[in-house]
């Protein structure tokens, strides 16, 4: 019975703070055990809609259910919901078992069980032997790890992570999100991760929604929001994109209409290479290169506009500049609303 | 070839760069100049005092002549630990330990208030007006609450208005704490140590209070910890430096006072008040300064014991 119902669900919940209205009508359900992440870019109110799940926060309406239970107004310690905090907010004052412990030392769990599952909870996020420890004496990936136990020892039904991973380093940060995909998958309990980095949120979600200005723009599977972003905003926030309009529409595909094609979808040639029979093409004229390394990217201009074409450095002759030929599959366009 | 000059020389204020740019180069120097005058300032008037203060403790007054007589003895701290003075140094001890607890109990909600919930406006509004009395003199200050204690004064008439003059007489009933009205009982000096020394508790306290993230209350409250719960594991030990710093002032302002119980109270000696009359009308500067070295130590020993709870951090 349970199996069916949403693990979060909003129905028209808006959260409104003076004069922004920092949630804007949003209905979503997240289902139980998924990944779940909510990307945007700051003030977008993705962080408002964790705080509301959180029940730091309370909308001004709407209806947010969990686990099918009305939940809009219950305060946070009456939620079945953990969170771990962008500035991990361990208490200062404890250690790190003590940390990991404290919602088994509220709920008067007798102290040998409470002593076993912290163990258990730092074993799980590589952190045996450090109960002792202050916070302070932790570097910041470690206390992240405290913060992910203390939230998860309380097995909630969902649990809330708040760019948690902002504040790593690059090389930390792709370690631990390698980690938390693992202790999802070990622990599954539904995660609601939220980040502005869209690469993070393509990485690591089940599923994934792109906030802009208190709405949803789109809600789907990394690989659908990516290769048919839904409109422009997506098109231009998750990953590179060209997004066409205008003239250069006009010429490109017939149509006024706007569309947002992927840099790497587009093929850059010389002028002789003949065009498949039901592919796109068009001629046009290098105007910048940036190299990247693994790729390097082009601007190529074109009548009533740019292309932005990213071409993978398989051979080592680059073309610099000069007039190329663009290619192109029709699937590949996606149309904008 | 041609011989360029210095650029330094070339310009003018040429000794004036030398200077600075001699210090500039030795950071060590220039801390040491700009040191002296506070370092002579403390060593000579502070530490000089405080020696001189000390050495007199160990004189002693010859009762046959009323002269000093300036050797080295125990006599006047074997004068100090005899009943009726072991009896002043309790009476004042209980006092600050008493005006503390209650000026930490009385401060702890209006330091949380303005530190965690207060907005901006409001907050420095309640800034002001905790400051606003040490604007005005504390003679006039400490005179008021006699009048407001006094038998006929303000405080009573309040209390015949709601018709609680048993409380109040049971209040006054009480052994040697009580007396004929709330201005000649113990009570009096209490209630105006309180309202004198209730800022410097406020004040650290909301410092305190106010470097405790708001997260950190969040994540309890997240954890499953109610209000008490959160307010018992969280707030209080993390507030707890600033109640012991508050403290530090309370306690030490009270323990020295010789005004307030003069003024009011039910004449009984407080260490500050016997300070003042030996080393005045009677000359007894020894037991005097003996009387002095009591809140010394007794302030040593609370420092040293508000060091290990962390007090300084939240100074």
């Amino acid at each position: 019975m349970t199996e069916k119902l949403p693990a979060v669900e909003f129905v028209h919940v808006t959260r409104q703070f003076e004069a922004m209205r920092a949630v804007d009508d949003l209905s979503f359900t997240v289902d139980q055990g998924e990944f779940f992440s909510l990307l945007g870019p700051s003030g977008s109110g993705k962080t408002t809609c964790l705080r509301l799940i959180a029940g730091f926060d309370q909308p001004n309406s709407g209806s947010i259910r969990l686990l099918g239970q009305e939940a809009a107004s219950l305060p946070p310690y009456e939620r079945n919901v953990n969170t771990v905090f962008q500035d991990y907010a361990l208490f200062p004052h404890m250690t790190v078992g003590e940390n990991v412990g404290y919602s088994l030392m509220l709920k008067k769990t007798p102290k040998q069980e409470r002593q076993k599952r912290v163990e258990e909870m730092l074993e799980l996020v590589q952190l045996g032997g450090m109960m002792q420890r202050k916070p302070s004496q932790l570097s910041g990936g470690q206390r992240q790890r405290v913060a992910l136990a203390r939230a998860l020892i309380n097995e909630p039904q969902v649990l809330l992570l708040d760019e948690p991973l902002g504040a790593l380093d690059l090389k930390l940060r792709q370690q631990m999100q390698m980690e938390l995909k693992a202790i999802q998958k070990r622990v599954e309990i539904t995660f609601i991760f939220v980040t502005h980095d869209q690469e993070e949120a393509l990485t690591l979600s089940d599923r994934l929604a792109v906030f802009n200005r208190g709405k949803i723009e789109q809600i789907g599977v990394p690989a659908e929001v990516y290769e048919r972003p839904a409109t422009a905003f997506v098109a231009d926030f998750v990953g590179v994109s060209n997004v066409v309009d205008g003239t250069l529409a006009q010429a490109l595909i017939g149509s006024d209409r706007s569309f947002a094609i992927r840099p790497e979808k587009i093929h850059m040639t010389d002028l002789e290479t003949p065009v498949p029979p039901d592919a796109c093409s068009a001629v046009g004229q290098i105007q910048e290169v940036l190299y990247l390394g693994i790729s390097t990217r082009y601007r190529v201009a074109l009548q009533g506009g740019y292309l932005t074409v990213v071409e993978q450095n398989t051979t080592s002759a680059i073309p610099r500049s000069g007039k190329v030929q663009l290619i192109w599959q029709r699937e590949h366009i996606c149309p904008l609303s | 070839m041609q011989n360029i000059p210095p650029a330094s020389a070339r310009r003018p204020g040429f000794q004036l760069r030398r200077v600075v740019n001699f210090f500039y180069h030795r950071p060590r120097g220039l801390l040491a100049l700009l040191l002296l005058a506070p370092l002579l300032w403390f060593g000579v008037v502070y530490l000089g005092s405080l020696g001189a203060l000390l050495i007199q403790s160990f004189f002693h007054l010859d009762d046959f002549t009323g002269q000093v007589v300036r050797e080295f003895t125990l006599q006047t701290y074997g004068e100090l630990l005899s009943r009726s003075n072991g009896d002043i140094i309790l009476r004042t001890v209980g006092m600050a330990a008493s005006v503390t607890i209650a000026a930490a109990i009385l401060a702890f909600p209006l330091a949380y208030y303005m530190a965690r919930h207060a907005p901006p406006r409001l907050k420095a509004a309640l800034s002001l007006a905790i400051l606003l009395p040490l604007w005005s003199n504390y003679l006039v200050r400490v005179y008021s609450w006699k009048l407001i204690l006094a038998q006929e004064g303000v405080l009573s008439w309040f209390i015949r208005l709601f018709h609680l003059e048993g409380l109040l007489n049971l209040l006054l009933s009480l052994p040697s704490i009580g007396g004929t009205s709330l201005s000649v009982s113990a009570f009096g000096p209490f209630l105006a140590f309180l309202y004198l020394w209730l800022p410097y508790m406020i004040l650290p306290m909301q410092a305190a209070l106010e470097r405790v993230p708001l997260s950190l209350t969040e994540a309890s409250a997240d954890l499953g910890g109610r209000n008490w719960a959160t307010f018992r594991w969280v707030i209080l030990p993390l507030g707890f430096p600033g109640v012991v710093a508050g403290s530090i002032f309370t306690f030490s302002l009270t323990l020295g006072d010789f005004i307030v119980p003069s003024i009011l109270g039910n004449s009984s000696l407080f260490i500050g008040q016997v300070a003042y009359i030996q080393q005045g009308t009677a000359g007894n500067i020894p037991i005097a300064a003996a009387f002095t070295v009591v809140p010394m130590i007794i302030m040593t020993f609370y420092l040293i014991g508000a060091k290990r709870l962390g007090a300084f951090d939240a100074l």
